[in-house]
């Protein structure tokens, strides 16, 4: 039984009087692709912060790759392989696509103390830049300052980032908000073609789109997991229909 | 019993060789609150501004010096400080509404840095114009006769009229904002304004009003400082610069934009820096051969404060009572 | 891209053009019998050189320093004392500059780099005014007054920066060395970090890059090229005194880099051109010059169309973007 990847223990965080995450417990095997669903004000937001260290949590702890990370800044949480996307875009605005995803593997393959250099003529990082372009569907776009990119466009450009770096899991955060249904088919096509090479975690409110990918699905309550399983599992799931899925499904 | 006497011997000895005798402690303590008193004025009026317009006014010093010289000009003239107080403070509030309307208006929806460069450009303005009408010669200011002389705290420790005023004044105005921006409706007023600007004027405050109404009392504080500082130290053109520097440590370390943060850091910047400038070059004089002491004491002496400064923002980066973030 | 590479041709040219003219000021200034112009524009490239050092934080680095005239006057004070305590090899002035402006520009920036925004600005300037105090503290040295000196830095018994001539071409030279070395840094992987913790740290954060340490770096060789332009302005005055670290030189510092454009390399050098152009011509017709240039600064930052730390953040965004920005 091999450990899981991502392992939470009775994570907690208190806004205030309101718990925003309450003692959630859950792992995620290696390779999977999990989903985490919910209402608005769930909490889901909150736990993505906790699990990338962009919020402390008040109790519990969080485990990845076996290693307790739960004191880690973001930075070294990143360094260790735990890699994520925004739910609104955060590039770098003034640089163009390529310049973006060759700052990503610029960091992952070390420290950037290097003062000589000409960095856009290297090509230990202009090339696998491409590569990544290549595999989001961004390769004509290299060139472009990323202010002018669609917002679908930046949204690729985002999981470009995110794989840049090789890391072992990928944190995506709501990767489909906003778009139209053909940037919604890209996202799904690139998102199917990472399926089973890396673990991915998937926050996200499109239920096609959850339903169409997640091996298994984390239902998220009021700070609470309240049910996990395969998505038929889910979707037979009693309690669930009744908090989340309802009458006609989630606002979208 | 003749080591316990040795030792206390020994202790005497050294704080005669480090001059300092536990009057001087007392005086000196009162000296720290009296600085800290008067840098309270000066920058609860800048963390004001700053707090609830989002205004970094760098010029604020030189409203200090404005008030400064406006009464030192009255008292020149009528012989009477009161005179010189109260017509002071009108005139500056006048000379505050004008700039406020003329230049700062326009840069409460930018950002810092233009903040800091237009407010700098204005800083040379005013320095030089003051030194055109007035002269470069500093001016003199004399302590009102009802407050000269000294009063005997205890046997044998006087302590100057004047400088106890300065602390009660101080402590009064301290009392007075504290009702007025906690406890009455424009406070509150104010506070939200702050905090909604759109929500305000949507129930019929006119913003600008209350804008121009805070930056009014702040310029008036200034002022306040100014005149009352006037007869200890030298009414002269940039003299509001040093002050600037110390009070925007004080609104560091006290958090921007809380009056309550800005008073604890007055009475600590102020304390720390009386204190150390008295005492740390005879200590280092007791300690150490007579001519290191001499060049470090009082180099280390003006170190102490930016020390404070730097060991509170290590802990705490926005400040004691962060009241708004960034 | 064609609008980048037309601005990036353009501003070749002009960088080109400012240097050639440079080189040629001191044989046109003799040649029409005023050599008075050659020490101007030795103090004019002086800052210059300050000022791209600045750039390199507040341009490329989003970091707004408002003390870095300490740096300068720490070099002043560096090269200054040891000629006048008869030490004239300029290679120990050198290491002796680099190794304090450096060691304090470490320190400062270890303290205020934990801040931001407008704490930033503040603290920046308080550890100036605190150097400045120590400077007026040293009254062995003339204290508020400073000090004067005779001898100048010797690199090479037939480099006689005594010669008003010669040591324009030494400052020309440092100028043209600064820009280069400038330039590297800015393309290279150190400059690509740098320019992606202004344009977004939380993301560079999130990469896995601990932000701190390459600040700081970059803190470091802009305090170290500010020292370097301190030392060669003792160089040219013969006089050390704590105005040089006073925080209206730090200002003053800020205007040039904001006047002649934080978005380029070599716009701090039009800019100190500027500013110190403007200053001659106004002092030289009213003593009360600061009347004048106080108004003039105001309306610079009041008539740029955005605000001028925005334009910093946007400042390579193409046009089209800036203008709907």
């Amino acid at each position: 039984m091999r450990e899981p990847i991502l392992a939470t223990e009775q994570l907690t965080k208190h806004f205030g009087g309101i718990s925003a995450i309450d003692g959630v417990s859950l792992a995620i095997e290696n390779d999977e692709l999990c989903a985490l669903i919910g209402p608005n004000g769930a909490g889901k937001t909150t736990f993505v912060g906790l699990l990338t260290g962009m919020i402390r949590p008040d109790d519990g702890s969080i485990y990845f790759r076996q290693r307790k990370i739960s004191d880690l800044p973001t930075h070294r949480r990143a360094q260790l392989g735990l890699a994520r996307s925004f739910q609104i875009t955060s590039i770098f605005l003034d640089m163009t696509a390529v310049d973006n995803v060759a700052l990503a593997i610029q960091v992952h393959q070390g420290h950037s103390f290097r003062f000589w250099r000409d960095a856009r003529a290297d090509a230990t990082l202009r090339k696998p830049a491409a590569a990544v372009l290549e595999q989001v569907g961004l390769a004509a776009r290299a060139d472009v300052t990323a202010a002018e990119l669609s917002h679908g466009e930046h949204r690729q450009l985002e999981i470009a980032m995110a794989i840049a770096s090789a890391p072992k899991m990928l944190l995506l955060d709501e990767p489909m908000a906003g778009m139209g249904p053909d940037e919604s088919q890209c996202v799904l096509k690139l998102l199917h073609g990472l399926k089973g090479r890396l673990t991915i975690f998937l926050i996200e409110h499109d239920m096609d789109v959850v339903f169409a990918l997640a091996d298994r699905i984390f239902v998220m309550v009021r700070g609470r997991v309240i049910a996990s399983g395969t998505p038929r599992e889910i979707r037979a799931n009693e309690e669930v229909r009744r908090a989340y899925l309802g009458d006609g499904g989630p606002a979208r | 019993m003749e080591a316990g006497q040795k030792g206390h011997a020994e202790l005497q000895h050294f704080l005669f060789r480090a001059m300092i005798s536990w009057t001087l402690v007392l005086v000196q303590t009162l000296n720290g609150l009296q600085f800290g008193m008067m840098l309270f004025l000066f920058a609860a009026g800048l963390t004001l501004v700053l707090g609830i317009m989002n205004l970094v006014n760098l010029a604020h010093g030189s409203l200090y010096m404005l008030g400064a010289f406006f009464a030192a000009t009255i008292q020149h003239w009528s012989g009477s400080f009161l005179l010189g107080l109260l017509l002071a403070l009108p005139a500056t509030f006048t000379a505050g509404v004008v700039i406020e309307f003329l230049v700062l208006r326009t840069l409460y929806v930018r950002d810092h840095l233009d903040q800091v460069l237009a407010t700098f450009g204005l800083i040379l303005f005013l320095n030089e114009l003051v030194r055109i009408v007035w002269g470069a010669t500093p001016l003199y200011m004399a302590i009102p006769p009802a407050f000269s002389g000294s009063v005997a705290l205890l046997p044998g420790v006087n302590y100057p009229v004047y400088r106890l005023s300065l602390i009660l004044l101080g402590l009064a105005v301290a009392l007075f904002l504290y009702l007025l921006v906690g406890k009455t409706k424009v406070g509150m007023l104010v506070r939200a304004g702050a905090a909604n600007r759109e929500m305000v004027e949507a129930i019929g405050v006119d913003i600008r009003l209350l804008f121009t109404a805070v930056f009014g009392l702040g310029a008036v504080l200034a002022a306040l400082a100014g005149i009352m500082i006037g007869p200890i130290l030298s009414v002269e053109s940039g003299m509001g610069d040093g002050m600037l520097i110390i009070a925007l440590v004080v609104i560091v370390i006290g958090g921007i934009g809380s009056i309550r943060g800005s008073f604890l850091a007055a009475i600590v910047v102020g304390l720390v820096d009386t204190m150390g400038r008295a005492f740390l070059p005879g200590l280092l004089v007791a300690l150490m051969p007579r001519t290191i002491a001499d060049a470090l004491g009082p180099a280390l002496a003006s170190m102490l404060i930016y020390v404070v400064m730097a060991v509170v923002l290590f802990f705490r980066p926005q400040g004691l009572f962060p009241a708004r973030s960034g | 891209m064609g609008a980048l590479h037309m601005r990036k041709t353009r501003e070749g040219l002009v960088r080109t053009v400012f240097m050639v003219a440079l080189a040629l000021v001191p044989p046109i200034a003799t040649a029409a019998g005023e050599p008075f112009y050659v020490g101007l524009v030795a103090r004019i490239m002086i800052f210059g050189i300050a000022a791209v050092g600045l750039n390199l934080i507040l341009g490329f680095g989003g970091m707004v320093s408002f003390g870095h005239a300490a740096f300068i006057g720490l070099g002043a004070y560096a090269a200054g004392l040891a000629i006048y305590h008869g030490q004239t090899d300029g290679f120990v002035h050198l290491a002796l500059v680099v190794a304090v402006s450096g060691l304090a520009a470490l320190a400062i920036g270890a303290v205020c780099l934990r801040t931001s925004g407008l704490y930033f600005i503040m603290i920046t300037l308080a550890f100036a005014q605190f150097l400045y105090f120590v400077g007026v503290g040293l009254k062995q040295y003339g204290g508020d007054d400073g000090f004067t000196f005779r001898g100048h830095s010797a690199f090479a018994a037939w480099l006689d920066l005594g010669n008003p001539v010669t040591f324009y071409y030494v400052v020309w030279g440092a100028l043209a060395a600064v820009l280069f070395a400038v330039y590297r840094i800015v393309r290279s992987r150190f400059g690509m970090v740098l320019g992606a913790i202004r344009s977004n740290e939380r993301r560079i954060q999130a990469l896995g890059l601990p932000t701190f340490r390459y600040r700081l770096v970059a803190f470091v060789i802009s305090g170290i090229i500010c020292g370097v332009s301190g030392a060669l302005l003792a160089n040219l005055t013969q006089f050390v005194s704590p105005a040089y670290m006073h925080w209206t030189r730090s200002g003053e510092l800020l205007v040039m880099v904001i006047m002649g454009g934080f978005s380029s390399v070599f716009g701090p050098v039009v800019g100190a051109t500027l500013l110190l152009l403007l200053e001659e011509t106004l002092s030289s017709y009213t003593e009360h010059w600061q009347l004048l240039l106080g108004p003039i600064l105001i309306l610079v930052v009041l008539f740029a169309k955005t605000g001028l730390m925005s334009a910093i953040e946007i400042a390579r965004l193409p046009a089209r973007q800036a203008r709907h920005a």
